[in-house]
């Protein structure tokens, strides 16, 4: 068997999972300042189950395909410390303000450059938490798609068998391959960065990151051709300008409200049947759950 | 998301030393490698920059796989199945992902699958490693084989199996028997030279082997038949994929549970001589230890690190009386002579790690080409150094380890003896680390030369008293000529009887008068970089101060007569 063709999505996103008091701005919008940028975690799980099939099929190659500003190069990098070949960075003034849908037609249009065997990507980012992405992808390279997938367990380059994990228990599914396949966070946590990759990629970057880079850079890219990772603005890919950006974008927010729980008062419950029985009572009386 | 580098500003400082930029030229051949290897570096920064990024890696780790597996292994550990040994889950799970991060074979050239990192960012990271869970600082601090390996092996030995570190394979050094404890000198286990297949094969018993299952051991044994003493033995690589081998049984033990100590059978093992027959326990065995005294006091400070950190978290949170009981002297005391003693052990043990990198690198490249007078010179001060520095920071690394931890215990109150806090598996793991490589009892008998040479005392008084000091701290260094005085003092009147068990009864003394006396220094010197050790320096010397006085009047008035009463 020849080795697969592997682009995993990626989504530089906010590190929603420790929110502060001072993560929400005045105004209402994400204070990116106090949230550091991370590889979306999902999209871990994603890309170790990419670097799996490298593991155990000779030949493998995995590229990761993300959309974002230039700094976001450095979801590439991290990638590549844990094992990816390469990657591509696709970035430009015109999808800014993507909601899912213009995201996913830019990434389609992206991917349209690319050959590719398998497409894996996060469940869902943790920014917007809205699991539209990849299925969107799919719809639009009209591929099939598994999605809550939690193990790739086989795969013959042409049929690919996924263990998905469900609401109510798994399900073992094949599917034909070239196919997106979105993972759930309960798959196997991604491998850690590899001291040998970190040394050998810490100084590639991208076309707007190299921007501001000095002579040493371009000198040692001359050498290392590796060291320059791809970047694609919109001129790169064929797509409809009204689709990108927000112009692309159906999805209006109409309002954000910051929300900020303030417990007033505090019950102590001894734990005795009777006492949480009229507890349950209370919260579905006053539609805290249920 | 704990990472256990970069929660720790004092790592950097240390990794930063002036001294730094000859090591990594040294080591580095002055970046020949450059063009050639795409992960060499090119320049000092560059190096500089990837021990940075790699210790980046192991902090986080560290912080958040082995310290979050500590409890579980340390409940589970390890066992025998089948004459095999099976790590906890935990540990097994350690040990997985710290080879898939290329954590293994660090201080090892890159054409055997190294990162050629100096002796320094090797350390810490067994520094983090040990914070993490002290007992997994034991499977892959045996590394330090490999090091062996490099340095006395053959060619064709080194391309088999030092390679083999970074794919994960583990090491192990088999030393100790039922019978040749501290005193290596009786070990039995025999190595029979086959003169049919040119082989040597090993049979007998080992005990208290840590990791004793590991994939390649280097093991101590008697090659010459007739022999009784250290003269009659060889060093010899054993293969587990050869056979021969089974562990017969573990030991239950106190602390560092998750690392496995073994009792080995060998039944017709093969085995491979390193190096030249008889040299194995004078010359390799030399050499392993000090590596392996080296890695003992990383572990030390790591598990100290953790047991610190243990207390200073308690004191602060825990309330009695209506305020937090950091608040209480009897409380901030404690915390702040531990904090002192776990700098002061900290900046020796990479003073020690310095000495160690230079007269390696020299060792190495006189293997490459002739050292010119200077260079040689050099070898010789450094390795002199490391051979007193070596025992001088085991003994107080692991003694600091063990009160630290005590002292942590103490400020939990009953809580620290319960099972609820990690606390009380600090204690048990720290327990150890003054016990095997060699008792502080032993690191005395290592150390007290450089006591009786005046190589300590040259070395405080030529090196460290020279230093420039801030005018303000200034009387900082006056504390410690008086130190100084007394221990030169104290040294005199205990030499000038000529009786050698005199020195014996007062070497601890000795070697612990010089300690708090250099400590005190290298605090005292990076205070003068880092503001931030300018409170320890002197909580030390203060506190070193007190215990040179106290040896001193007790040597003072201690005559070879009174030698008796302590006799039994």
């Amino acid at each position: 068997m020849k080795g697969l063709k592997i682009v995993v999505l990626a989504k530089q996103v906010p590190d929603t999972r420790n929110v502060g008091k001072d993560a929400m701005k005045a105004d209402g919008t994400v204070n990116r300042a106090a949230l550091p940028a991370i590889f979306n975690p999902e999209d871990l799980n994603a890309l170790e189950q990419a670097l799996r099939l490298k593991d155990t099929i000779e030949g493998t190659t995995v590229h990761v395909l993300t959309m974002g500003p230039g700094r976001a190069a450095e979801i590439i990098r991290e990638a590549m410390y844990r094992g990816a070949d390469g990657g591509y960075l696709l970035s430009d003034r015109a999808f800014a303000g993507s909601d899912t849908l213009a995201t996913s037609y830019a990434l389609s249009c992206a991917l349209r450059n690319l050959e590719y065997d398998l497409i894996i990507c996060g469940r869902q980012a943790i920014d917007g938490d809205t699991a539209q992405v990849g299925p969107q992808v799919a719809e639009k390279l009209a591929l099939p798609q598994v999605t809550y997938a939690e193990d790739i367990q086989k795969c013959d380059g042409k049929i690919v068998t996924i263990k998905r994990r469900l609401e109510r228990g798994i399900e073992v599914v094949t599917c034909p391959m070239p196919c997106v396949v979105t993972v759930n966070g309960s798959a196997a946590p991604c491998r850690p960065r590899n001291a040998r990759f970190v040394m050998k990629y810490k100084n590639a970057k991208g076309t707007q990151e190299a921007q501001d880079a000095n002579e040493d850079y371009f000198a040692l890219v001359n050498e290392r051709p590796y060291l320059k990772l791809t970047e694609w603005s919109v001129n790169d890919i064929q797509s409809n300008p009204a689709d990108l950006g927000l112009s692309g974008s159906p999805t209006k927010v109409k309002n954000i409200e910051s929300v900020v729980f303030q417990a007033k008062e505090a019950k102590v419950l001894s734990g005795t049947d009777a006492e949480l029985d009229a507890m349950m009572k209370e919260l579905i009386t006053n539609h805290t759950i249920g | 998301m704990a990472n256990f580098y970069t929660d720790n500003e004092d790592l950097k400082f240390h990794l930063g030393h002036p001294l730094m930029q000859k090591i990594v030229a040294l080591k580095e051949r002055n970046f020949k490698d450059a063009g050639k290897c795409e992960i060499a570096p090119r320049d000092f920064e560059d190096a500089m920059d990837n021990y940075d990024r790699v210790l980046e890696i192991v902090g986080d780790i560290c912080g958040n796989v082995l310290a979050e597996n500590a409890e579980s292994v340390d409940h589970e550990g390890p066992e025998v199945i089948d004459g095999r040994v099976k790590y906890a889950a935990g540990t097994q799970q350690n040990h997985d992902i710290l080879t898939q991060a290329g954590l293994y074979g660090m201080s090892l050239p890159r054409e055997y699958d190294g990162l050629n990192f100096p002796m320094v960012p090797y350390v810490m990271a067994a520094e983090l490693v040990s914070r993490g869970d002290g007992g997994f600082a034991n499977i892959w601090g045996l590394q330090d084989c490999a090091e062996t390996i490099h340095e006395f092996a053959s060619e064709e030995q080194k391309r088999q199996y030092l390679p083999r570190a970074a794919k994960g394979d583990t090491y192990a050094m088999d030393l100790t028997e039922p019978d040749a404890g501290s005193d290596l000198q009786s070990v039995q286990l025999k190595a029979t030279y086959c003169e049919k297949d040119g082989k040597w094969y090993l049979n007998g018993v080992k005990r208290f082997i840590t990791n004793g299952d590991a994939h390649i051991s280097l093991v101590l044994a008697r090659s010459e038949e007739g022999t009784h003493d250290g003269r009659g033995l060889s060093m010899f690589i054993y293969d587990k994929a050869n056979g021969g081998m089974t562990v017969r049984r573990i030991e239950n033990k106190l602390g560092i549970k998750g690392s496995p100590t073994c009792e080995l059978v060998f039944k017709d093992a093969p085995a491979e001589l390193v190096g030249e027959r008889k040299l194995g326990l004078i010359k390799y065995v030399m050499s392993l230890m000090n590596g392996a005294r080296l890695g003992v006091g990383a572990q030390s400070v790591g598990i100290a690190e953790a047991a610190y950190r243990e207390g200073l978290k308690y004191a602060q949170e825990r309330r009695q009386f209506g305020k937090a009981i950091i608040e209480f002297p009897a409380v901030y005391e404690m915390l702040t002579n531990m904090e002192a003693k776990l700098q002061a052990a900290r900046s020796v043990l990479y003073e020690t790690s310095r000495f160690v990198d230079m007269y390696k690198a020299y060792t190495h490249i006189a293997n490459e080409r002739a050292l010119n007078k200077e260079e040689r010179e050099e070898m010789k001060k450094y390795q002199k150094l490391a051979d007193i520095f070596t025992p001088l920071l085991k003994l107080f690394s692991s003694e600091y380890a063990n009160e630290i931890a005590y002292d942590a215990l103490q400020i939990h109150g009953g809580s620290g003896f319960m099972k609820d806090y990690p606390i009380e598996r600090l204690v048990r793991d720290a327990r150890i680390t003054n016990i095997y490589e060699g008792t502080s009892q032993l690191q005395v008998v290592a150390a007290i030369r450089g006591v009786t040479t005046g190589q300590f005392l040259k070395q405080i008084r030529e090196e460290y008293e020279q230093t420039s000091i801030r005018p303000e701290q200034e009387y900082v260094r006056e504390i410690l000529k008086g130190m100084t005085g007394a221990f030169e003092a104290a040294v005199t009147k205990v030499t000038a009887v000529g009786e050698s068990e005199y020195v014996d009864f007062h070497a601890r003394r000795l070697v612990e008068m010089a300690g708090y006396i250099i400590l005190g220094y290298l605090l005292l010197i990076d205070s003068q970089r880092c503001d931030r050790f300018a409170k320890s320096a002197e909580i030390f010397v203060k506190y070193g101060q007190a215990k040179v006085a106290g040896y001193a009047a007790f040597i003072n008035d201690f005559e070879l007569k009174d030698l008796g009463m302590y006799k039994k």
